[in-house]
């Protein structure tokens, strides 16, 4: 039931959703979250994100898994887009289906708490003739504890 | 046992991975980022603060008290910024 894919390819969301639901009626609750590229200070050119190609497929379905034992889910879609985009790209999107809102929307959470703090992935920002990587931010780490009792 | 790196520490070391074979006194992750440090300045600087090197055996995350052996598959990078 949990579908996952590690890509450089842009994704379409209406899309996704339609293949997820595949014509069933029973779905009560249908959440998305995209994630795409912030730039704040109008400096950012490209962000180029590195992976670990094996682990990071295994991890997102390690973290889908778990989020299928916790709720009653219908069916759940994990894309993360790897290499080198652009301000306002999409990174990555998580859907959750549930017959019930409640589920559909933890679910989506705990799954971008999960990946943000455990799926194999590294930014690095390019911005005029400087390239850096993204440090990572305690808060995330704070996300997780709040799933952990 | 291959050795991979990942993000600034890929960069720091100056490899994508190296294959070693599992150094004398070695058992744990710990002991081997203490190998691998002495190995050369690079990694010595990239691997020595150990609160920003995080490991994987086998494509899982795991602690630095974790048990190595020759034959994994060690990943070693930076908290991930995925997401």
């Amino acid at each position: 039931m949990a579908s996952v894919s590690v890509q450089e390819d842009d994704f379409d969301i209406g899309e996704e959703i339609q293949k997820l639901r595949n014509g069933r009626t029973d779905v009560g609750a249908v959440v998305t979250f995209t994630g795409t590229v912030r730039d704040v200070g109008g400096t950012l050119q490209s962000m180029t994100l590195e992976h670990y190609p094996g682990m990071t497929e295994a991890e997102l379905e390690r973290i889908s898994l778990e989020a299928e034992q916790r709720w009653p889910l219908q069916g759940s879609r994990v894309i993360h887009r790897y290499g080198t985009l652009e301000p306002g790209d999409n990174i990555v999107l998580v859907v959750t289906l549930s017959k019930h809102r409640h589920a559909a929307f933890d679910a989506a959470m705990f799954l971008m708490d999960f990946l943000k703090s455990n799926a194999p992935f590294w930014k690095k920002e390019q911005t005029g003739e400087t390239a850096s990587w993204v440090d990572a931010r305690e808060t995330d780490e704070t996300a997780l504890k709040r799933w952990q009792d | 046992m291959i050795i991979k790196y990942f993000s600034w520490i890929r960069e720091g070391v100056g490899k994508n991975e190296e294959d070693i074979g599992l150094p004398d006194g070695v058992s744990t992750v710990s002991n081997l980022l203490d190998h691998l440090c002495e190995k050369s300045a690079e990694h010595s600087r990239v691997l020595k603060e150990r609160v920003f090197v995080r490991v994987a055996v086998n494509q899982t995350h795991v602690d630095h008290d974790h048990p190595v052996t020759d034959g994994d598959e060690v990943a070693i990078f930076p908290p991930v910024t995925g997401g």
